[in-house]
């Protein structure tokens, strides 16, 4: 794990090398645009993530864990993926919440594949964020046709968690 | 690119989750008690620092692709294709393009001037949503870790295809519905 890990960082930052040095080729203040935005944007968002982070271990503490693995614990099976994909559907706000609720259910003793297909629900058809952003910004109709062909979706990729057994 | 993706410093969201994590972690603490508070805490937090080179790493891809791979070069290059090749560039430009919703759903809708059917633009949208490193690099790596995330990521690979292949299957049988009617 450890030396993956390391390589995994070590080609990052190999590609944000290329990347600046492409910029930095082309001209020096597109270098320094994408540096600084870079860099305002991660000390922006350390705390908001860290919050998330934190919190996400201390919800998970204080829920009742046998209503979770009940739910959609590792053995809940399909209905656990179901009720995991609803719940994905109806989480409303940003970012945070999203995974900050998936990770309280990983911690809390829910099962792998019913998170995979928690979180997929939420980044795809979380309605708050359809209603909010997605009507404005594109014809209806493909937004419709979007969520509805999305819904299996959370389904395939939990059963495709729990077929390969992994994470 | 006026509107680029912006991060605000200030979000409702994180506010209220913020407020939720600080009455859990009292109740921790006051029934628990401050062993478990301190352990919960040093857990989390080492995840968090465990990850943060590669969320800066994530912040600075992004930053610098979206200077380099300009949004009227990828409305282009997938709005003008179509068949499977189409729904192919459209999931590898859905899983490049960093931004937030503010960036994707413009570019989206640009496809769909330029042309591409919605299944394109649908494929690219769930790529985004799906197999960004954007996202998965800055937000979910330091909640789940990277193997979580490494095996969503695999079990997705293939859904991006298989949504845009669906909603063309339903669009075109709408159009022979229309037909026979």
């Amino acid at each position: 794990m450890s030396i993956t890990f390391l390589i995994v960082n070590l080609l990052l930052w190999v590609l944000v090398a290329v990347l600046a040095l492409t910029a930095a080729v082309r001209s020096k203040a597109l270098f320094r645009e994408g540096a600084t935005e870079g860099a305002r944007d991660f000390v922006l968002l350390l705390p908001r993530i860290m919050i998330g982070v934190v919190g996400s271990g201390y919800i998970a503490a204080i829920m009742p864990q046998n209503m979770i693995t009940t739910w959609i614990g590792p053995n809940s099976g399909i209905l656990g993926i179901t009720i995991a994909t609803l719940a994905g559907a109806i989480t409303p706000g940003g970012a945070v919440v999203g995974f900050s609720v998936g990770a309280a259910a990983l911690k809390g003793g829910g099962g792998a594949p019913q998170v995979i297909a928690y979180t997929t629900a939420w980044s795809l058809y979380a309605l708050t964020r359809l209603i909010n952003w997605e009507v404005a910004m594109m014809p209806a109709r493909v937004v419709w046709l979007r969520a509805a062909v999305s819904i299996p979706l959370p389904f395939l990729a939990g059963i495709g968690a729990m077929l390969i057994g992994h994470p | 690119m006026a509107e680029r993706r912006r991060v605000s410093s200030f979000e409702w969201s994180t506010a209220v989750i913020g407020g939720i994590s600080l009455t859990s972690g009292t109740i921790v603490y006051l029934r628990d008690g401050y062993a478990r508070f301190v352990a919960i805490l040093t857990n989390d937090l080492g995840l968090f620092a465990s990850m943060l080179p590669k969320m800066a790493a994530g912040c600075l891809v992004s930053a610098f692709v979206t200077r380099l791979l300009p949004r009227e070069v990828v409305a282009r290059l997938v709005g003008t294709e179509s068949g499977l090749l189409g729904l192919l560039i459209a999931t590898l430009m859905g899983a490049a393009l960093p931004g937030g919703p503010l960036t994707i759903y413009p570019v989206a809708g640009a496809f769909l001037v330029l042309g591409a059917d919605a299944g394109t633009a649908i494929a690219f949208i769930t790529a985004w949503n799906l197999l960004g490193y954007n996202r998965a690099l800055i937000w979910e790596m330091p909640f789940f870790g990277s193997d979580f995330v490494f095996w969503r990521i695999m079990v997705a690979l293939p859904l991006p295809f298989l949504a845009g292949a669906l909603a063309r299957g339903v669009l075109s049988l709408a159009a022979r519905r229309g037909t026979q009617a």
